[in-house]
């Protein structure tokens, strides 16, 4: 018998769950959210912005995928989930039944309470609304101020230099995104955002935004008592769950919607899955919210299994992330920067100073991989990482792991020159560098 | 949009720089010029009148491009592309998609109202094949100077990727040398690098008895071009896909890939126009296919009854298609549907590397892991249009017949996650299920 599956939000998360649970069943799959009426790709709204795409091109699927893969949309808000009755009502007064419901509402930036944090032209970037919003508070504006670093901040710093906005980024850490980055790569991105003519500020956090008579802000104090004029102020110091509609709902929450490894809340019959849920238990080395496109899309593919009958946890497996600061492209795999006892760290960094290549090791065995400028592929990094391959055998096999295009400088020697000459004795040899001949003739799996 | 958003790369609004200023006036001035060239006032002196209307905005262009080289850092320049009128089917695109049209049509069927533009190339021509200049050495000329032109600013922009730098100045060194100063020196017309079926005539009977007739020189180009479209062909789009020729070699892509690379996303991306493009591009195939099999048969039987039928069918295939289709269609519509409208729907040697490229290569764009965002890059800037994030987010290689090569799918993934290879031919299409979305 099918169901009636109900999923409020059409993020990544929410999508997912219904591509995967159409996949597998025939249950009724009906999609709400009030932010778009097609899925679009969040992470893709800053080229939308800076002019590099339209609109649609943002979209995965084409508008009639969702009438073929009988997925109902609906473009509408709830303002309220009735648990007892299994019920959602929505802003248009229409009421919906569900047999099983999953929350996927996402997150909104964080509003730290500043003075002044409701002037015009203070906001942050997440929605498609916060896109439009920015396209109307940034017309015709000199320079903007933007709050936190990490990602966001410095995408929105990319996408007002587009515009030939000035920015200043005002940054808690003492290097740029170094709570996440190494040390050295924190330094190279810092340095490459000052070579973008951006104002990095480090250390420095705002204290106030000041308006002018019209309500709207014309500078920022920081807590150094810096004063810096501005005509735009972007809040990217994180974000948090969005989980108002919860609230008088009996569905626990904390800072998110709390669930077990199975995305299940404390209530029969309801998930929460991606940006808005909280693990009760973290899996070791993450963090028990994650706010990642690819670990929502991977707990949605858990629980569109769970929701199909097939009880499965959540085990994303090794980690991996990948960003793009301004022209330099990032990819992580596995554990980096996360301080292990005895993990010991091989770097090797180009002479212009803006590609890296970083394997953090153990006695025992490989256990990260930090790229900078330079892309390796997921599939080898994770096998070495799973099977717990030495640093030796690593290095050895390191050309099977570079992606980057044809003709691309390769800089997996450098690497093992600088292991051989720091551990005496070692006389570690590129076995295969990746080369034409080789990806020609050669019928192993990597080529 | 009210603001200037050409290659704003810097921000304070001073990067309009006086060198920009300095380059832009001299392709006005230039462009000027090459109006006034349509006049006799050109006959006072061919030659000033070549370097004021042809040399000088090209340098402008030039200068322009060398000031966006110094005012910006290497990476992905696309901003503004979606907002800017010659490049976003606005009223500058239009101008411009009627203008290439324009002046195709003058070249191909009314070259008596080009008589004095002609003329200026009079000394250029005479200098390298030493005859007056006709229409198709003006064609060839300017054609030459845009791919020139066009691929400094292709190599400027892409600077941060080697493989766009190859293959930008092997579009650059083929169209100059085989395709523009062998022709002329050895003054048959004969291109080196075009082979049946795009020039379908090189294997035609007609072809073999004007060679034949020359001598060596005559029997090597025949050899030459059945060689290559029946032995190379076949070969080298086993190992390296369609690309070695597409996007590496072909005066059509060395164009598309240097005029029409502002173009490219405006390429058609849905399912839609991939039925259509496999239609018509197969169907030309068919064709010319008929024809050249058919003028054979002609050749060696007198009594043919379909003789007088075929003739006219080639004559209407050369009005259509070589002419209509691949030239005034072809560049004209860069800025409307992309630039490569007729590589895309119409070419018939891009349908015979295309069936090799999707049955029997090693050619494919393999996709890291499950890292694709499905930001749509990829598939914005595919100027074969080319949905390659509908395979990407999915975690499957991309294995279509219609793929040239270019490689800026690959560029523009803001996730490093696309990857132009050559593998082994088993298990191409094999989907990674571990990464399989």
């Amino acid at each position: 018998m099918s169901e009636n599956i109900l999923i409020i939000g059409n993020g990544i998360t929410g999508i997912t769950a219904a591509r995967h649970i159409r996949k597998m069943s025939s249950n009724n799959i009906l999609v709400i959210s009030s932010e778009s009426e097609y899925f679009f790709s969040r992470t893709a709204l800053m080229y939308v912005y800076m002019g590099h795409e339209k609109f649609e091109n943002i979209k995965p699927y084409e508008d009639g995928f969702w009438k073929k893969s009988n997925i109902k949309l609906v473009f509408d808000h709830v303002t309220h989930i009735n648990t007892v009755q299994k019920q959602v009502n929505l802003s248009s007064g229409n009421v919906l039944n569900y047999d099983k419901l999953i929350i996927a509402s996402g997150s909104r930036p964080n509003r730290f309470g500043w003075k002044g944090q409701d002037l015009h032209g203070v906001q942050g970037l997440y929605s498609l609304q916060d896109l439009k919003l920015l396209e109307s508070n940034s017309r015709n504006i000199k320079k903007a101020v933007i709050v936190g670093g990490g990602l966001i901040g410095i995408e929105l710093a990319e996408m007002l230099l587009s515009r030939n906005i000035e920015v200043t980024m005002l940054v808690r850490e003492s290097g740029y995104w170094n709570n996440i980055l190494p040390e050295e790569e924190s330094q190279m991105i810092s340095r490459y955002i000052m070579q973008h003519h951006i104002d990095l500020r480090l250390s420095t956090e705002a204290e106030e935004f000041i308006g002018d008579e019209n309500g709207r802000v014309k500078s920022v104090i920081t807590i150094t008592g810096d004063h810096i004029e501005c005509q735009f102020i972007g809040l990217t110091a994180g974000v948090s769950p969005n989980i108002d509609l919860v609230k008088n709902s009996g569905i626990n929450y904390n800072r998110g919607i709390l669930v077990n490894e199975y995305l299940e809340t404390n209530i029969i019959d309801v998930y929460a899955a991606g940006d808005c849920a909280e693990f009760q238990n973290a899996i070791l080395f993450r963090k028990n919210i994650e706010q990642v496109w690819y670990t929502g899309r991977l707990q949605a593919e858990a629980l569109a299994q769970t929701i199909c009958g097939n009880r499965t946890a959540y085990s994303p497996g090794v980690w991996f992330n990948s960003a793009k600061f301004l022209d330099i492209e990032y990819q992580v795999y596995g554990l980096v920067n996360k301080n292990i006892p005895g993990e010991k760290n091989l770097y090797f960094e180009n002479d212009e100073g803006n590609k890296s290549i970083r394997i953090v090791y153990t006695d025992e065995s490989v256990i990260g991989f930090n790229l900078m400028g330079i892309r390796y592929r997921q599939e080898v990094c994770e096998k070495w990482i799973r099977e717990k391959y030495s640093i030796e055998t690593v290095l050895e096999n390191l050309g099977e792991a570079n992606f980057d295009p044809e003709f691309f400088r390769q800089y997996e020697y450098y690497l093992i020159k600088k292991f051989n000459s720091l551990n005496p004795g070692k006389n570690i040899l590129l076995r295969k560098k990746r080369k034409l001949v080789n990806s020609l003739f050669n019928n192993s799996a990597q080529s | 949009m009210t603001q200037n958003f050409i290659n704003i790369d810097l921000p304070s609004g001073n990067n309009f720089t006086a060198l920009k200023k300095t380059g832009l006036a001299m392709l006005s001035v230039g462009m000027l010029f090459f109006f006034i060239s349509f006049t006799s006032v050109t006959e006072v002196s061919p030659l000033l009148f070549f370097i004021l209307s042809i040399i000088l905005p090209s340098a402008g262009a030039l200068i322009f491009f060398f000031a966006q080289l110094k005012s910006s850092l290497p990476g992905v320049k696309k901003n503004g592309i979606q907002f800017m009128s010659a490049t976003n089917r606005g009223l500058l695109g239009w101008t411009i998609a009627v203008f290439l049209t324009g002046m195709y049509i003058l070249i191909y069927w009314f070259p008596e109202l080009l008589e004095n533009l002609i003329r200026i190339f009079d000394p250029l021509s005479i200098a390298l094949t030493g005859n007056p200049s006709n229409q198709w050495f003006l064609y060839g000329t300017l054609y030459t100077i845009a791919v020139l032109v066009m691929g400094v600013r292709m190599l400027i922009h892409n600077r941060h990727n080697k493989y766009q730098i190859i293959r930008t100045l092997s579009v650059m060194f083929v169209q100059l040398t085989l395709a523009y100063l062998i022709p002329m020196f050895i003054q048959n017309g004969f291109f080196f690098s075009y082979f049946w079926p795009l020039k379908q005539e090189y294997l035609f009977p007609s072809s073999y008895e004007y060679l034949s007739a020359s001598g060596g020189v005559g029997m090597f180009m025949f050899f030459w071009a059945a060689v290559m479209s029946f032995i190379a062909t076949p070969v080298l789009t086993y190992f390296y896909g369609k690309r070695w020729y597409c996007s590496w070699v072909c005066g059509c892509g060395a164009l598309a890939e240097t005029l029409g690379d502002p173009y490219r996303h405006n390429s058609d991306k849905s399912l839609t126009s991939w039925k259509i493009e496999r239609w018509m591009v197969h169907s030309v195939l068919v064709i010319i296919i008929i024809i050249t099999a058919l003028l054979w048969i002609d050749n060696t039987n007198d009594n043919f009854i379909l003789g007088e039928f075929v003739h006219s069918a080639n004559k209407w295939y050369g009005f259509f298609i070589s002419a209509m289709f691949a030239g005034v269609i072809g560049v004209g519509f860069y800025p409307l549907m992309g630039s490569r409208v007729w590589c895309r729907f119409g070419c018939p040697m891009a349908a015979i590397l295309g069936i090799f490229q999707k049955y029997f290569s090693r050619f494919r764009i393999t996709v890291n892991g499950g890292q694709c965002i499905s930001c749509g890059n990829c598939s914005t800037f595919c100027e074969m249009g080319i949905d390659v994030k509908s395979y990407a987010q999915r975690g499957q290689n991309i294995i279509r017949a219609s793929c040239v090569g270019c490689g800026i799918c690959s560029e523009v993934c803001p996730r490093g996650v696309l990857r132009l290879e050559n593998g082994p031919l088993e298990n191409r299409f094999e989907l990674n299920k571990e990464y399989l979305r």
